[in-house]
């Protein structure tokens, strides 16, 4: 079964300017999101408690808010998880004791509102948040220079910095739709946008390896054109592992329940916009950083020749004629 | 016709390798090792503790006014105004002619800086000191609650210490609240055993006086276990401290009531005995964690260096006391800072759900590559499954902990595997179309999609390694799923599925149906 035409060449270039409005557009409404409305950050990064409780029939969220008022916990977040037999109950302070701590609270306070299992409880105090906060941040900037150097390192480095903008855009785009969406954003987030700027960096990689293929085989000259060979050729592969990747995370999204659901939501956006900006977004980048086909094939002719050079050197120095 | 070529013969053999190392984590049995699992998916508590270090400090200082105490006693030096405040010890000499002796008493100490000022001293720390003190603190506490968990009966306890102040606590084998409540009542006990000698003198006034009055005199204030109204006043410098303890058991009383028989080391009877035989008719207030427990009487001279510790116990509450004491103290208290508690039913849960997701992504990505790619699609396929057995057989051997995130890792591991076949076959299916013959095809097929393979795996390989080091707990078992699965991917999907056309390449060009074999006319 083959369902791109491999025959055709597709003119994306041609439609350049289409392709990366629309871009801009989501870009900047993802920044005004994000500044605006801001990231719903979970416990894991601002400290706080979370306890997820299972009753035995349906949960009795009212009764819950009404016991929990006469106590400490006033201020809590009661909602529903997943089911209507469970709840989670979410409030921003933590406890440092170890003797009685907020198990020990919750497991009497919680007594009147019928048969219940505590089932997961995640405290994270304030400086340890913070702390996970800053690695989390350092993690994406981590990422994003180690793909910087080794696209710059295994490309030209107009190919890198217009990879890792793309990136940029997949990360900030996806997470306007998690501002958008309200989900919330704790550690298991921070994996999933990695796996996302992983994922769609190999998309990229791919379209630029092709580039590179078509800029040393073929005699094309002009850049639109070998962008839009390269691009098409490689289409069906992107679409093909897209999807399948989809398939995986649409199962996870469905079947894994609440507690990942969070990780596949941001995958599966990621996934979509990842496979977008690789397809449309990344080639023009660099045609606008101003990459130069001619440029390109005499300097590597130049080290080519100078690589020519060099072995043709030592060959004479090895049969003793220099 | 060759059928066993070299990468076919690696593939086969690290199938075998797979099967044989995967298969006790999948069935029930005894035998070789299983995956281990993450707190997340087996049920559990993992709690960040944070060692408040000051206070090793305060009692370092406390401990050394001791050893100045006893020694002055001995020799029968008189000394004046012994008591430790603000990170000091101050006292003042009475008689000049005795500087020289405890002079050379405190130069044995290491780590000291003495201040004189004519027959008043200042002792302090120095900052290295300080600084060894601390760091003793936090290794000493990883130690001291590793014991206490072993001896508590807790399977696999995991006790290690993270950065300068932090001890990471991961018990697998709590499953109900009040596991998990008396795991933290052994791990918060200080179990500071002192026995301090009661202010005969000046207890009277004890209901009058203020802390700061009771220190002036070199006097605490302490409550009573049972009743805290009822207070005694006692000397600031305990006499012995429960770095002495060699054993402690629970036993009963005449009334039939849990106690603590404690056996001091020979130093500590030594002391003990002595400290009986010149204050009898006293009292002795046995201290434990700042609260009094009893003041008995002195009615002789102790010798044979034990004692007992009654009143407000339960039976448990004993037993856990009891393991405190024989573990030995925490030179300083801990405080929790992160907790995470798992119940058994929810991990069990995920295990499920991320099983159901594993099956029917597999089995949805299985027929996508059938149905497209024809008979090399089944090829994609037996590297996919290997991949998996491959996996988690590396995953069971290198003990490497299964999490939630992890499970996720291994569901896009085999995304990222057929994307490797996916590559390759489109590949192959441009030089087929080009015309050329499929051994060409084949050939060409692997060669160009390598380089496009390996960019792509690597640069994941990098996100991956930065989310090891910079990720916590559960994402540091996606990381690592995530890189095995990369590396195994392309075991599985570049050597073995060429392994395999290699094998069968007469017969696919005897068949000459590329719609057959690679789905293309």
């Amino acid at each position: 079964m083959e369902i791109f035409n491999n025959e055709k060449t597709y003119n994306f270039m041609n439609k350049k300017v289409t392709f990366l409005f629309i871009s801009a557009i989501l870009f900047v409404a993802s920044i005004f999101l994000l500044l605006t409305r801001g990231l719903n950050y979970g416990i894991d990064f601002v400290g706080g408690t979370v306890v997820q409780v299972k009753y035995d029939n349906v949960a009795p969220l009212d009764k819950i808010r009404e016991v929990l008022k006469d106590t400490k916990y006033a201020s809590s977040t009661v909602s529903e998880f997943g089911s209507e037999d469970e709840v989670t109950i979410r409030f921003t302070g933590s406890s440092s004791e170890l003797t009685n701590d907020i198990s020990d609270d919750m497991n009497k306070i919680l007594v009147p509102t019928g048969k219940f299992e505590i089932r997961k409880i995640d405290m994270v105090g304030a400086k340890v948040g913070a702390e996970l906060r800053q690695k989390g941040i350092m993690a994406l900037s981590m990422a994003l220079l180690a793909m910087l150097i080794y696209i710059s390192f295994r490309f030209e480095w107009r190919f890198a910095v217009a990879s890792v903008l793309g990136l940029v855009h997949d990360v900030v785009i996806t997470l306007g739709l998690i501002s958008l969406f309200k989900i919330d954003v704790n550690l298991d987030m921070i994996a999933a946008i990695l796996t996302v700027i992983g994922y769609t960096i190999n998309d990229t990689i791919i379209v630029n390896d092709r580039i590179r293929e078509n800029l040393q085989s073929s005699k094309e000259k002009n850049l639109d054109s070998l962008i839009n060979q390269s691009v098409s050729r490689t289409l069906s592969r992107t679409i093909l592992t897209s999807l399948s990747t989809l398939f995986v995370v649409a199962t996870m999204l469905i079947f894994g329940g609440e507690i990942i659901y969070a990780f596949s939501f941001t995958l599966f956006v990621g996934i979509i916009v990842g496979t977008y900006s690789s397809i449309f977004v990344v080639s023009p980048f660099i045609k606008f950083l101003g990459f130069k086909i001619d440029v390109y094939r005499i300097k590597e002719m130049e080290k080519e020749k100078s690589r020519k050079e060099k072995e043709k050197l030592r060959a004479m120095y090895e049969q003793g004629r220099l | 016709m060759k059928i066993f070529n070299f990468k076919l013969t690696i593939f086969i053999l690290s199938i075998i390798f797979g099967l044989i190392f995967a298969l006790p984590s999948f069935v029930h049995t005894n035998y070789g090792k299983k995956v281990n699992l993450g707190l997340d998916l087996q049920g559990g508590l993992h709690m960040l503790l944070g060692v408040n270090t000051h206070e090793a400090v305060e009692s370092k200082l406390k401990s050394i006014a001791t050893a100045i105490k006893h020694f002055s006693d001995d020799e029968e030096l008189l000394i004046d105004g012994l008591s430790v405040a603000d990170n000091s010890i101050v006292f003042t000499i009475l008689d000049e002619d005795e500087i020289p002796k405890i002079d050379k008493m405190l130069e044995e100490i290491s780590g000291l800086k003495i201040d004189k000022n004519s027959l008043d001293y200042t002792v302090t720390l120095t900052a290295e000191e300080i600084e060894k003190t601390k760091d003793y603190s936090v290794s000493q506490a990883v130690e001291t609650i590793r014991n206490r968990l072993d001896q508590f009966g807790l399977s696999e306890p995991t006790v290690l210490r993270q950065g300068e102040s932090d001890i990471v606590v991961q018990l697998p084998g709590i499953k109900t609240a009040e596991d998990e409540k008396a795991a933290r009542d052994l791990i918060s006990k200080p179990a500071n055993l002192e026995l301090m000698a009661v202010d005969e003198d000046r207890i009277d006034q004890v209901y009058n006086m203020t802390s700061a009055q009771a220190a002036a005199y070199g006097n605490l204030i302490l409550e009573d276990i049972n009743n805290p109204n009822k207070k005694y006043l006692v000397k600031e410098i305990p006499i012995l401290n429960g770095s002495q303890i060699v054993d402690a058991q629970v036993g009963f009383s005449q009334s039939n009531q849990p106690i603590i028989n404690f056996t001091l080391n020979s130093a500590g009877a030594r002391i003990f005995g002595d400290f009986t035989g010149k204050n009898v008719g006293k009292r002795l207030a046995i201290v434990l964690d700042g609260k009094v427990y009893s003041a008995p009487n002195i009615n002789e001279r102790i010798g044979g260096g034990s004692g007992q510790i009654s009143g407000g116990f339960t039976v448990v509450e004993a037993g856990n006391v009891a393991i405190a004491l024989r573990s030995g103290a925490l030179l300083a208290s801990v405080n929790l800072l992160e907790k995470r508690s798992v119940g058994p039913s929810l991990g069990a849960d995920s295990i499920k759900a991320s099983m159901i997701a594993l099956v029917s992504g597999t089995v949805l990505i299985f027929l996508f590559m059938l149905f497209y790619y024809r008979r090399a699609g089944v090829i994609a396929n037996i590297a996919l499954i290997a991949n998996v057995f491959i996996l988690v057989a590396i995953i069971a051997l290198f003990g490497a902990t299964l999490t939630l995130p992890g499970m996720a890792g291994i569901i896009l591991t085999i995304g990222m595997a057929i994307d490797a076949n996916v590559i390759i076959n489109e590949r192959i299916r441009e030089v087929l179309r080009a015309g050329l013959s499929v051994q060409k095809a084949i050939e060409d097929g692997y060669s160009n999609a390598l380089r496009a393979i390996l960019d792509a795996n690597i640069t994941t390989l990098l996100v991956a390694i930065v989310l090891y080091a910079y990720g916590t707990g559960p994402i540091k078992g996606f990381a690592v799923t995530i890189s095995i699965g990369i590396l195994t991917s392309m075991l599985t999907s570049i050597v073995g599925t060429h392994g395999i056309y290699q094998a069968i390449l007469p017969k696919i060009v005897k068949d000459k149906d590329n719609n057959k074999w690679f789905g293309v006319k």
